[in-house]
């Protein structure tokens, strides 16, 4: 199995910065959940492959970090915060109409694959807060009428 | 957008280049950048060790532990690499600063780590950025880039003759990692368990060899201190606690944001002149000082310098730099409640203590907070967070266990105010959904 031609110029120059190959393992995964969507058996099991590990220790360490999923996907995962300095402004009404707006529960992703909406502890933007991160983008100081911007800004990005 | 906010208060230095475009080599150049590590290089080992350590800098990650002082115990000899690892895995709940180092001044952690190296005989370094700060390590990536592109890292930096390697790390999401040898587990490419110490990684740390480990804002210091002197950092901040810090404001305060203030600053002070008080009318009720992990004051015990001595004195930590401020609508046994669910959700599962205390702390809160509390319960959460202090491999136990005890001696009424049935006071009960499952 190949990824794409950036990822397999970035993978061979990762295995250069250290003295372990099993040392690349955690940022590839990552990168390659990036790509592919998500940690499916054909990844885990190319990247055990060229790590030298075993399929069952790749899992083990995926069951660990909480970004890496074995499951599909939304195209976009609106992750909340809803720790302290976010709970105190608003975070968990905010997940609320996530939930409400979207029509599904925490984990969940719509019906027609755009969204998935995920509560997530904190993300590092407490004097920023309410936050939400949609895959990487930060969003912050929200409402809910922002928030519904946001979703809106995506479905339309995506219909581009 | 994080924006930056300001307060004549402050005593710019880490945050000195905060704004100026210092992402760009040129530009960090123009700003002084690059003179320290140039500096140091004609300066003996020894000596700058001595240097950081009189200057009085001391963990900015929480731990608080003299940063001259851990540098010290790398041995001379090694038989194995000796590392720098850049802790850039800010997860702690209310903090929100190294975030902006890597945005505005990632240059300034390179050359803290390259000062680290030649202080203690290391020639390579790595910069561990938690997975959620993706924009920011593509930030530290093009930084490193554009280091070895000058001949500021690779072979024979700065025309000195040594050679310097730095490498980035991203992270894929793990509060735990953030715990320093945690942090080297994950770096491995193993789970985030962490290792029982002793030994300590600055004898056996990454892949055996020495390893110093140090917060992004730690080692963004460094250089500073190089420039501009010991004497000069230490003086800033009270006897053993030298130099400024970035305060993250955040919670029920007007004008959330991230300071740097000097050390030892009155948290009192901090809250109302800087942060402009409680807004919407309300009154403060309670601070947690330096992240979750630090045991949260009452509205009457905010009269306290915020420096590591202090804080400590006062029963809490200096910490993170969180400074988290609940107003009084915030009920302080969702807050608990919240704060386990965090801890439980994030322990590694490897000690007792820490795996299955933080479980029985967040399911006795969910159930307390929905009104079905029993007195038994107030008494047996402190005993029970008494008796996982101190008794796991890593302090994830002791930052469950210490703020669950504060909650409990401090706003014990509240407690018994959700008992018998009766809704939470501030607001409709949480539905014990498990939403971190």
């Amino acid at each position: 199995m190949n990824f794409s031609p950036k990822f397999e110029k970035r993978f061979a120059e990762m295995l250069t910065h250290y003295p372990t190959k099993r040392s690349v393992l955690v940022p590839t995964l990552l990168y390659a959940q990036d790509e592919v969507g998500f940690l499916s058996d054909e990844v885990i099991h190319e990247l055990a492959e060229r790590l030298d590990l075993t399929d069952l220790e790749v899992n083990n360490v995926i069951s660990y970090y909480s970004m890496l999923t074995t499951k599909p996907r939304g195209k976009f995962n609106v992750q909340v915060c809803t720790n302290i300095a976010c709970m105190l402004r608003g975070g968990e009404e905010l997940l609320d109409h996530c939930k409400t707006k979207l029509g599904i529960k925490n984990k969940g992703t719509t019906p027609d694959g755009m969204f998935t909406l995920e509560e997530v502890e904190c993300i590092g933007a407490c004097s920023w807060a309410p936050a939400a991160q949609v895959n990487y983008d930060f969003h912050e100081n929200l409402t809910p009428e922002k928030m519904d911007k946001v979703l809106e800004s995506y479905k339309q990005k995506s219909s581009q | 957008m994080a924006d930056l906010v300001s307060h004549p208060d402050e005593i710019k230095i880490v945050s000195k280049r905060f704004g100026q475009g210092a992402t760009n080599i040129d530009r960090y150049l123009e700003l002084d950048g690059y003179k320290a590590v140039q500096k140091v290089l004609g300066m003996q080992p020894d000596v700058i060790i001595n240097e950081v350590k009189n200057s009085g800098l001391r963990g900015r990650g929480g731990a608080g532990f003299n940063t001259g002082l851990k540098w010290s115990f790398v041995p001379k000899q090694s038989a194995k690499p000796k590392y720098i690892l850049c802790n850039g895995d800010e997860s702690e709940p209310g903090t929100c600063k190294d975030r902006l180092i890597f945005e505005h001044d990632p240059h300034s952690v390179i050359e803290g780590v390259m000062i680290a190296g030649l202080a203690v005989g290391s020639a390579t370094g790595y910069i561990y950025v938690r997975g959620e700060y993706r924009y920011l390590l593509e930030i530290v990536q093009k930084a490193i880039a554009d280091a070895y592109a000058r001949g500021f890292l690779g072979k024979n930096i700065f025309g000195s003759g040594r050679d310097f390697d730095i490498y980035w790390h991203g992270g894929a999401g793990a509060y735990e990692v953030g715990e320093e040898s945690a942090l080297m587990e994950s770096l491995e490419g193993k789970r985030g368990i962490p290792r029982i110490r002793p030994p300590f990684p600055a004898v056996v740390g990454l892949w055996g060899g020495p390893t110093v480990i140090n917060n992004a804002e730690t080692l963004a210091a460094v250089p500073h201190i190089i420039l501009g002197g010991a004497e000069w950092f230490a003086k800033l901040g009270p006897e053993k606690n030298g130099g400024t810090r970035l305060f993250c404001l955040a919670g029920n305060v007007a004008r959330p944001g991230v300071y740097e203030l000097p050390m030892g600053y009155n948290l009192k002070k901090m809250i109302y002149e800087v942060g402009g008080g409680i807004p919407n009318g309300r009154k403060l009720k309670a601070v947690v000082p330096g992240g979750s992990s630090t045991p949260i004051l009452t509205a009457d015990e905010i009269d306290v310098p915020m420096d590591f001595d202090s804080m400590m004195k006062a029963g809490s930590m200096l910490g993170s730099g969180g400074v988290v401020i609940l107003d009084d609508t915030a009920c302080i046994v969702k807050f608990a409640l919240r704060t386990m669910k965090f801890y439980q959700h994030e322990s590694c599962g490897w000690c007792i203590p820490c795996r299955e205390g933080t479980d029985w702390l967040k399911k006795t809160l969910i159930r307390f907070h929905n009104g079905g509390g029993i007195k038994k319960d107030i008494d047996n959460m402190y005993y029970l967070s008494e008796n996982m202090l101190g008794r796991t491999f890593c302090p994830l136990g002791d930052a469950a266990a210490m703020p669950t005890m504060a909650f409990i001696k401090k706003f014990r009424q509240e407690f018994e105010d959700h008992l018998d049935g009766r809704p939470c006071p501030f607001e409709k009960a949480v539905v014990a959904e498990p939403a971190m499952a």
